[in-house]
């Protein structure tokens, strides 16, 4: 089978996946479409894997543990966006804007008169 | 990088380039109903139904490691992604009250940069990746590579540990789940107790 | 007490007093008048003690002391003493018109609140003014002068918030201060081409013409002398320091400061002597000072400022009789004048508290003025009398002394005396002598013989006051008596009156006196039928008060600082259409205004645009592109995680792009 066929898939999915984390609002959304750039990159280590026929079987046993870990994380994304939920009433993202520079910050007119004072 | 591929591969030229056989045509059949899938799940309004195209999206990538000979980690994909991570998908939705039906405000206002940026890294990657494994074959004709068998023979003989660590994160997965939910508890009733005491 | 000590405590005294009232003096207020009085009294008995055991003399007699404090490497510096005939009266002068000053102030300043640092700074003043008459060395004595002119303009500023003095004490500090840079170049030039600063040794060298460059010397150092002394071109601070209290103007402007510029060309006679040419200048300084001040003197309407142009032209005495070469002359008549100008002002005080005002338009429209203060009346008389230089008062013995030289040099019979010289000075000391009566006369026509509702009861003069006039009034009548012994203590050239000179100068005045008589009996008429005049009345308060509201009040009352637009004026009929010149001082305040002021002025104003819209502009582009930058950079930060993560996809996706192109060497 040809190579580029997963690998090429994968990166369609990964993208995908990508497209979805940025434009989607809902969190849950967002989880998912996470799980989706995960996934691509599974597919990537198993198609390589069974390319390169590792004696090791690395990037299986490395699938296994990003499955297991993407079911934890999975876990704990889905607790903090309820909390969030129940904190703020919204599970959208793009409200959650905690980071953004606030009205309470000094205005540049303050800061001009200040200078001028100085 | 090319190069050293290229070499890396060494059954280069039995294969054509479209020589199709019935395991490469089933894949990409599959992995079109994936794509089409995943790209559906990202984009529909439903939210619901965006959570019911990830189980076809998953799936598909199932069947897809069952191609690639993985058996083991396809049945895995089945049991946890299907079986549980879309699950509790579903109850997330639930609980922060998604709506059934079309929501018009499930993407963001403005969706260009976003495409724009999944676009371009799709066409960066799809490029290098084509680039470097023009002419490359997978052989599936050997041995199985991930039968449940080989699995568990590499799993507990050469990846114990780190298996031993993952189930450590795991635990702490669930107890950061539970100390999260608690604490929900506690700010709940102590906000609530803060707004009866502005209410009165 | 040797002769020494007591010369060192003469000057060290009123200093001490002056520390301990500046830094003693809010703590303990009751200390504050015998800390001012005492120390200046002392030093006065002091400097009669040393003029009596020094006995008078120079040359030989004179006594000298020094002590090196450091070495400097070059021209030495001493604390030196030098005391001759000159040096010890002028200290007599000086100790007690300070003294008398400090008492009436006392009483002058009452209640202020300020009086504390008034006093230490005239007693500072004083003590400066006597190091300057006992010091032997240029340096040291040039400490003393610029003390001299700090003090004088914290004092001539002492009513602050009025708009005149604060005015008149910067201009006071800037014209002295415009003479006395090239008079330090001049004292440089001078130890240079001596090799010493001490005075003595710079005269043996200059008899022995042993000075390479006397004219630039002299006429450097002329420049501080007419800053100091107010002689033309640089005088103009002095009638405008009238805006200071009463007791400083009789302090700083009549009796000390201004005459320490005479003094020291006394000192330093023979570096003029040896140029011709600064003779002749110093000749016509005085000549111009003299006729243009008492003109000036004839238009004012401030009482003070009829004063201070009178000291002006008394100061032009004093030079032409240095430019005449008669030393002896020109400290007699300094000492004198020192004396009856000191009671001038201080009878002055007087009257501006008595009469509520400073204007004499005001005075010549009050009846009675003259009983209601005998004192300063009588007083005032006899020292208008010893101005105008009317026989038998002192002031006419040292003005025949001066006008006596000036016709011995202009026979041609003072050696290295140019005729020309003498006959200068003789010739404006006889038109000013008639000047000075007439404006004497104008002074107390109209403040004591006006004519008008009775003068307003401002309550009793107090004692302090008028006790200190009298005390002036001894040497303003009697000082003349003391002409022919004064002669020993000087260089020993007669000082006696001669015949011509004193028909002639008895007769100006009488005819300067007379004029002005038939002018006020033409004039006074109208005064009565104009009213004019603003009166300051404060019963309770102190002299001081009065006086600072009149001076404050003279601008919006009368329309001008120095005139007033009286009909009823003497001054105005005898000048005619030079009146309005003579008011402003001849426009030379205007001449300095266009030649300094607007240009400095106009350098300000482009130094600040250069500030402002050149410098500036940097500074504000500085600042506003980090700003722009800021302002950028904050609208990226939106809050919103996925605008952060599509940025970083966006700049990986680019990275990545970069990095296969580059390994793969497109």
């Amino acid at each position: 089978m040809h190579l580029l066929y997963p690998a090429v898939l994968a990166a369609l999915l990964f993208c995908t996946g990508l497209y979805g984390v940025l434009a989607r609002r809902n969190a849950i959304l967002v989880l998912m479409s996470v799980e989706l750039m995960l996934n691509a990159v599974n597919l990537n280590l198993v198609a390589f894997d069974v390319w390169l026929r590792d004696a090791l079987h690395a990037g299986q046993a490395l699938t296994l543990f990003t499955i297991a870990i993407a079911a934890a994380e999975i876990g704990i994304g889905l607790a903090i966006v309820l909390l969030v939920y129940r904190n703020r009433g919204t599970a959208d993202v793009d409200r959650l804007r905690d980071l953004k520079e606030s009205a309470a910050a000094p205005d540049p007119d303050h800061e001009q008169k200040a200078e001028a004072a100085a | 990088m090319t190069s050293a591929l290229v070499t890396a591969a060494q059954p280069v030229t039995t294969h054509g380039f479209l020589s199709s056989s019935g395991v490469e045509i089933a894949f990409l059949l599959v992995g079109l109903v994936t794509l089409g899938a995943a790209v559906v799940t990202v984009t529909t309004r439903q939210l619901v139904h965006a959570a019911l195209w990830l189980v076809v999206a998953l799936g598909g990538l199932a069947v897809e490691y069952l191609l690639l000979t993985a058996e083991f980690i396809a049945w895995v994909q089945v049991l946890i992604y299907v079986g549980s991570v879309v699950v509790l998908l579903l109850f997330g939705l639930m609980l922060t009250k998604a709506p059934i039906g079309r929501s018009p405000d499930a993407n963001v206002p403005n969706r260009l940069p976003a495409l724009g940026v999944a676009a371009a890294a799709a066409a960066a990657l799809v490029w290098v990746v084509a680039d470097a494994f023009r002419t490359t074959w997978i052989d599936l004709d050997g041995a199985p590579q991930g039968t449940t068998k080989v699995s568990g023979e590499i799993l507990f003989r050469h990846w114990v540990l780190p298996f031993e660590a993952l189930s450590v994160l795991l635990l702490a997965a669930l107890v950061g789940a539970v100390v999260l939910s608690r604490l929900r508890n506690q700010q709940e009733q102590q906000e609530q107790g803060q707004q009866e005491e502005e209410q009165s | 007490m040797t002769l020494t000590t007591t010369a060192v405590l003469v000057p060290l005294l009123p200093f001490l007093g002056a520390v301990a009232g500046l830094f003693g003096g809010r703590r303990a207020p009751g200390l504050v008048r015998p800390l001012a009085v005492l120390p200046t009294l002392a030093s006065a008995v002091l400097a009669a003690v040393v003029a009596w055991r020094q006995g008078g003399g120079t040359g030989e007699h004179a006594v000298d002391a020094a002590t090196r404090l450091t070495p400097t490497g070059s021209v030495p510096v001493d604390l030196a003493l030098h005391l001759d005939g000159f040096a010890v009266l002028v200290a007599v002068l000086v100790g007690a018109v300070a003294t008398c000053v400090q008492v009436y102030s006392t009483a002058y300043l009452r209640n202020d609140p300020r009086y504390p640092s008034y006093a230490a700074l005239v007693s500072l003043f004083t003590a400066a003014m006597l190091l300057v008459v006992y010091s032997g060395d240029l340096m040291v004595l040039l400490v003393g002068w610029e003390v001299m002119g700090v003090c004088s303009y914290f004092l001539v500023g002492h009513y602050w918030e009025t708009e005149a003095a604060r005015a008149a004490s910067l201009k006071a500090f800037l014209v002295t201060k415009l003479g006395d840079v090239p008079f330090l170049i001049g004292v440089f030039a001078l130890a240079a081409d001596a090799g010493t600063f001490r005075i003595n040794g710079i005269l043996t060298i200059a008899a022995s013409g042993g000075l390479h460059h006397p004219t630039l010397v002299a006429l450097l150092l002329l420049a501080g002398v007419a800053g100091k002394s107010a002689q033309f071109p640089l005088h103009t601070w002095l009638p405008d320091a009238m805006a200071g209290p009463t007791p400083v103007s009789a302090l700083i402007h009549a009796a000390t400061m201004v005459a320490a510029g005479v003094y020291l060309v006394a000192r330093l006679l023979p570096v003029f002597a040896a140029s011709t040419a600064a003779l002749a200048v110093l000749a016509v300084m005085a000549a111009v000072t003299m006729v243009g001040s008492a003109l000036a003197a004839l238009a004012q309407d401030d009482i003070k400022r009829v004063l201070a142009y009178s000291t002006v032209g008394q100061l032009g005495y004093m030079t032409g009789a240095l430019a005449v070469g008669d030393r002896g002359a020109a400290v007699f008549h300094l000492v004198s004048h020192g004396a009856f100008k000191a009671l001038l002002f201080l009878a002055a005080g007087v009257i501006i508290h008595a009469a509520g005002t400073n204007s004499l338009a005001a005075t010549a429209r009050m009846n009675g003025l003259a009983r209601r203060v005998p004192d300063a009346f009588w007083t005032m008389t006899v020292a208008l009398l010893a101005l105008a230089a009317v026989p038998p008062f002192s002031g006419f013995f040292s003005k025949e002394a001066v006008l006596g030289a000036a016709e011995h040099a202009a026979g041609g019979h003072t050696p290295g005396v140019p005729g020309a010289v003498g006959w200068t000075v003789l010739v404006a000391g006889l038109v000013t002598a008639l000047l000075t009566a007439a404006y004497a006369t104008r002074l107390w026509l109209l403040a004591f013989r006006g004519r008008g509702p009775e003068a307003a009861d401002h309550g009793k003069e107090p004692v302090a006051m008028n006790a200190v006039l009298w005390v002036l009034f001894l040497p303003t009548a009697a000082l003349g008596l003391a002409t022919p012994y004064l002669a020993d203590w000087f260089d020993g050239r007669s000082l006696t009156p001669g015949l011509t000179t004193s028909v002639l100068s008895t007769g100006c005045a009488v005819a300067g006196a007379a004029v002005t008589y038939a002018a006020w009996r033409r004039t006074g008429t109208l005064a009565t039928r104009i009213p004019l005049g603003a009166v300051a009345a404060d019963p309770g308060a102190a002299p001081a008060v009065s006086e600072a509201e009149a001076i404050a009040s003279h601008v919006p009352a009368y329309g001008g600082i120095a005139a007033a637009p009286d009909p009823g004026d003497p001054g105005r009929l005898l000048l005619g259409p030079l009146h309005r010149h003579a008011v402003t001082g001849f426009h030379l305040d205007a001449v300095y205004a266009a030649l300094a002021v607007r240009p400095v002025r106009a350098a300000a104003r482009l130094a600040r645009f250069l500030d402002r819209e050149v410098v500036d502009a940097y500074v504000r582009g500085a600042g506003a592109a980090p700003r722009l930058l800021g302002t950028l950079v904050r609208r990226t930060q939106t809050g919103n995680v996925q605008t952060y993560l599509g940025a970083l996809f966006a700049g990986s996706v680019v990275l990545a792009v970069a990095a296969v192109l580059v390994a793969t060497g497109a």
